[in-house]
């Protein structure tokens, strides 16, 4: 486990940078690991980050890029144009959720 | 518990994969493995080579069947998973399982690997000998091409015989 500071507060992650607590995410944590992506968050990563962050909650796990792709309103084409490093697992990343398991 | 030093190691950027079996078991593994790598953000290739045309043909996609002869995993008399139907039925349990474990069916798996923008392509020697055209296959695949140009396609990544 790691710590990094984020918008000034003490996160916890793992060696992936995932979160270890999901609870100690913010909004503003998402858009600075983002920036730090290179990636800048438009309305449709909001859309995708935030269906994560619900599956999570309702789950306990994050969806994969199946389920993103049939039930988050955005196509999976269009989530690889978004997090062309891997949907699931950036966005996952980005929403504060732990990586999601699974081969799919 | 993954290390820190798990991660440190210099990660695999692309893959090449070559599917050659037509069966069920034969052509999940390659689709697996192509969509793995593309969510974790590998650049990636499928080439369909033999019998493995049938997972991007447009008639035999979705007859794709379990190879209940010959396969010792079947943990059934050979005999026995001679008997009419048993490929179905071992199909259909097998396809079943995996739609429980959000496992897509070959057709849809296939679409959606092209849309992940990994790219698929047929092998241009078994395309003869078959005597198939480009209009056999599905539209995900995006060229018939030979070997000499999958080794290309391939340069500087890994490739994967299945």
């Amino acid at each position: 486990m790691t710590t990094k500071t984020m918008t000034g507060v003490e996160v916890r992650l793992n060696p992936e940078g995932f979160f270890e607590d999901p609870s100690q995410w913010t909004r503003e944590m998402a858009t600075e690991m983002a920036t730090a992506d290179g990636l800048a968050l438009t309305d449709k990563h909001w859309q995708v980050i935030e269906f994560m962050r619900r599956e999570f909650t309702e789950k306990g796990t994050g969806p994969t890029v199946r389920v993103l792709g049939k039930a988050s309103g955005v196509s999976i084409k269009e989530l690889y144009e978004l997090f062309p490093k891997g949907p699931a697992k950036t966005a996952a990343r980005l929403a504060g959720i732990p990586k999601p398991k699974g081969c799919i | 518990m993954n290390t820190p030093e798990e991660f440190t190691a210099e990660k695999i950027k692309k893959v090449s994969i070559i599917i050659s079996k037509g069966s069920l078991e034969g052509i999940y593994p390659g689709l697996i493995m192509a969509n793995g790598a593309r969510a974790e953000g590998m650049d990636a290739n499928l080439f369909f080579t033999f019998f493995g045309l049938d997972a991007v043909h447009r008639n035999r996609i979705d007859h794709i069947k379990v190879a209940t002869v010959g396969n010792p995993a079947m943990h059934i008399p050979t005999l026995m998973g001679a008997l009419p139907g048993m490929s179905a039925l071992a199909t259909h349990m097998m396809s079943k399982k995996m739609e429980e474990l959000d496992i897509p069916p070959i057709h849809e798996f296939v679409e959606m690997i092209a849309d992940t923008g990994a790219g698929l392509y047929a092998c241009k020697a078994s395309v003869d000998m078959f005597g198939l055209t480009s209009d056999d296959f599905v539209p995900q695949v995006k060229d018939i091409i030979t070997v000499g140009d999958f080794y290309d396609l391939a340069a500087g990544g890994q490739i994967i015989f299945t």
